[in-house]
């Protein structure tokens, strides 16, 4: 396989990866903000019968974005209106492509890095590009030519500005810890223990940059409490013109904008694909029980799906017999699958390949469990605070967060210098 | 548009060099997730600093008073129910009470007992719904669907007393429609259990959290002399740190045999009168209100409901007269004139949204734009009785 096309297959795939993230994002969004105001949540959706738990409302979701009338307001800057939704979702999804899921595949002389780019400069590819993010919304505000959407803009020009600062400073810090700004080495440096104990996670050794990390990233994804740009509740938001797809462009940015910065903040906090304690060579070494492991993970997870369809009323009269049938199967299918697995990481001899792969899949999935745990966090503080003022929110931006974060890398480096490790 | 706001905007630059800027009028409403209905206020603003605003009113007119002196006196209830429909219960009360003043009636002491009952409960009610909607206006959703989780529960109370749910028209000149279900007062007392401690549950979600106070405090501050001089009254005037109350200093049905408190702003968290301060008296008349609800829960005589003098059709004798009493948004009055027949010569309410809302322009000076939206929702105006 050739260079290009491995990189082209690499980049698909990252793109359908979080273009499918983005329903799964939103039905956590419903579910958990329910979950958080005592409500169900969507459950009516359905396809012949089958709803997963709200699942299918965003197909509906979907369908309905596509099949609405796409209207241009008449006085709008044409180009700059249809290009800014696009742009915002382009560059959204650009920013991941540097993001390493798992360790470099290697086996029998080929080595595959799971990572789009391997940018030697990452980091400040991220934030290079997803702070073109800006334009998408100040175009959209400016093209719109209407009042509430400029004001919507004008914010998250500022506002965006400001918090790139604080949040570069933060990852600068960790940048300067690990010695490099090629995320994959990051991460691979987080794998080694302090102490003799603990993994040596970047949460670990910046956590003040943590904080100030993820609540730069709540502003620069314009989430509550910091949702200003959209502030629906006073200006409506700066997509306030825009239908159908185009205000679902919007939309799915913002949400691949949060799993972005979640997977951004997992690479540089907790460890990235590090399975704890467990460096890449142990994965590969131990890949028949590490794939035992992953199998019963499987299989509980199965077990749990079936014991909640058995909960689900059953009988063919009954309202969601299909559902408790489906999801039960399904269910079955997995600890059928996960007992597969287990059984043979235990029996089977794997080979290098096989090895290597086992090792990228759990590390994968650890990736992808901190990555969702992140996602997770900005949806709940979504649902539980209220929003900043403008000024407030500048404030905080400037006066507090940048200092802090200016402190924070001169503390980190004059405590690296003095242990000697700058010259590394 | 007044000529003022009409004015060109201002073409001299404030910011150094070349750079000119311009105000911005802004029109916010009548369609707008924050104005709580109909409300229309064109913003001139610079930036988000809001410079000086227009309240616009009359999209929900419907004419009630006019209407109230074509129908006769029995049929003018159901409209009272509109005017502000969140308090519809006080709504008929206070339209009940003038009648039966001007008219000398006698009501069952039953009936007078359940009336205090479905008032406070309304009050709540509302409450619950200014406190939900003003943490919405915050940004904050979660403290909405709890408020209208709980204020189900109250609705469910008045579905079972009077079969509706917003527009009650229970309380009827002479008593009320119907007498209260065998044990709806163990509902509500089982209600008022369940209601108490949720309170705190709201300080904890909405009053005390650190964002929400930034937010609400030293915002939209009313002095106790502009509050007075434009007509304020409940938790508007309250907050201002005023001890007015309907309930306390002219009492009516058996409020002088209940011991409550009537809370005011304190300034607790920012300037005496801020937006923080009329939240909070909300929020404490909640407690007040289950504390009525519980001392009145103690002493429901049986008996009739409905006062034996009350005829089909009312003939008040000739005269006029003005009562009013406490809603949960202040004083609501009517001034009824009857020349003695089965119709009035003239109903003119009083409505507390209209003056509290009058008071808009004069506390929005100078604030920013998001402040706008937190003072409007203060105000806790329902258009329904703005505009009657």
């Amino acid at each position: 396989m050739s260079l290009a096309v491995l990189l082209a297959a690499k980049a698909v795939v990252l793109v359908l990866l979080l273009l499918n993230l983005v329903p799964l994002l939103v039905w956590v969004e419903r579910k958990a903000s329910a979950l958080i105001q005592d409500r169900v949540g969507p459950n009516r959706a359905g396809i012949l019968g089958l709803r997963f738990a709200g699942m299918f409302h965003n197909l509906a979701d979907v369908g309905k974005m596509l099949t609405k009338e796409d209207i241009v307001p008449a006085g709008v800057d044409r180009l700059p209106f249809v290009l800014a939704p696009a742009l915002g979702l382009t560059v959204a999804l650009a920013a991941a492509a540097v993001i390493p899921v798992a360790d470099v595949w290697s086996s029998g002389g080929r080595s595959v890095p799971l990572q789009v780019a391997d940018l030697d400069v990452g980091i400040l590819w991220v934030f290079a590009v997803s702070s073109l993010g800006v334009y998408s919304i100040v175009l959209a505000g400016w093209a719109s030519r209407s009042r509430f959407p400029l004001l919507g803009a004008l914010r998250s020009a500022a506002q965006l500005v400001s918090y790139e600062v604080p949040l570069a400073l933060a990852a600068i810090s960790v940048a300067l810890c690990f010695g490099t700004l090629r995320p994959n080495e990051i991460v691979e440096a987080q794998g080694d223990l302090v102490f003799g104990a603990l993994p040596q996670w970047g949460i670990l050794l910046q956590p003040v940059a943590f904080v100030i990390f993820v609540t730069g990233a709540l502003a620069e994804t314009n989430r509550l409490p910091f949702d200003l740009p959209e502030g629906e509740s006073e200006i409506v938001g700066y997509h306030v013109e825009y239908s159908s797809m185009k205000f679902g462009m919007f939309m799915m940015a913002e949400y691949i904008h949060v799993a972005v910065a979640s997977a951004l903040a997992a690479t540089l906090f907790l460890g990235g694909w590090q399975v704890p304690w467990l460096p890449t060579e142990a994965l590969r070494t131990h890949a028949g029980p590490v794939l035992a492991g992953l199998g019963a993970i499987g299989a509980l997870g199965g077990a749990a799906a079936l014991a909640g369809a058995l909960r689900l009323p059953r009988g063919v009269t009954a309202p969601r017999s299909r559902d408790a049938l489906a999801i039960g199967g399904l269910g079955l299918a997995g600890v059928v699958a996960g007992l597969a697995a287990a059984a043979t990481g235990l029996g089977a001899d794997l080979g290098p390949g096989a090895r290597a792969t086992v090792a990228a899949a759990a590390q994968a999935l650890a990736f992808g469990a901190k990555t969702l745990l992140l996602c997770f966090g900005f949806v709940w503080v979504r649902w539980t605070l209220p929003r900043f003022r403008y000024d407030q929110l500048m404030r905080l931006g400037w006066r507090q967060l940048t200092p802090l974060a200016l402190a924070n890398l001169v503390l980190t480096a004059g405590a690296l210098a003095a242990l000697g490790e700058l010259s590394r | 548009m007044s000529p003022e706001l009409q004015s060109p905007p201002l073409a001299q630059p404030r910011a150094p060099g070349d750079v000119r800027t311009e105000e911005m009028l802004l029109n916010i409403g009548p369609q707008h997730p924050s104005t709580h209905g109909v409300f229309r206020v064109v913003v001139q603003t610079d930036g988000e600093i809001v410079l000086d605003s227009e309240p616009h009113i009359g999209y929900l007119h419907r004419c009630f008073e006019k209407i109230a002196e074509s129908v006769d006196y029995l049929k003018v209830t159901p409209y009272t129910d509109r005017l502000d429909y969140l308090a519809s219960m006080c709504n008929n009360l206070g339209y009940c009470l003038t009648v039966e003043k001007l008219m000398g009636l006698q009501i069952p002491r039953r009936a007078t007992r359940l009336r205090m009952i479905v008032a406070e409960l309304n009050r709540v009610a509302s409450h619950l719904l200014a406190f939900g909607t003003y943490g919405m206006d915050s940004g904050a959703i979660t403290p909405f669907l709890h408020a209208f989780r709980d204020r189900e529960a109250i609705l469910k109370l008045f579905e079972i007393i009077c079969g509706q749910r917003l527009n009650y028209n229970y309380v009827r000149i002479g008593g009320l429609a119907e007498d209260a279900p065998p044990r709806w007062l163990d509902q509500v007392a089982a209600f008022v259990d369940f209601f108490e401690p949720k309170i705190d549950e709201y300080d904890a979600l909405l009053s005390y959290n650190g964002i929400f106070i930034k937010r609400a405090a030293n915002i939209g501050v009313l002095p106790a002399a502009t509050a007075i001089s434009w007509g304020c009254t409940g938790p508007v005037l309250r907050g201002s740190g005023v001890r007015r109350d309907i309930r306390k200093d002219e009492p009516y049905l058996e409020y002088d045999k209940v011991e409550f408190d009537v809370p005011i702003g304190r300034g607790e968290v920012g300037t005496l009168g801020d937006c923080w301060d009329r939240y909070m008296v909300r929020v404490r008349e909640m407690r007040e209100a289950c504390k009525i609800v519980r001392q009145v829960l103690k002493d429901v005589p049986e008996g009739p409901v409905m006062a034996p003098e009350a005829k089909k059709v009312l003939r008040p004798p000739k005269g006029e007269v003005y009562y009013r009493i406490e809603n949960p948004r202040g004083e609501l009055g009517f001034y009824v004139v009857s020349d003695g027949k089965d119709k009035a010569v003239r109903i003119k309410c009083r409505s507390p949204a209209f003056c509290n809302l009058s008071v808009l322009r004069e506390i929005a000076h100078g604030c920013m734009l998001a402040d706008m939206i937190m003072i409007i929702g203060s105000i806790d105006f329902v258009m329904g009785e703005v505009d009657r």
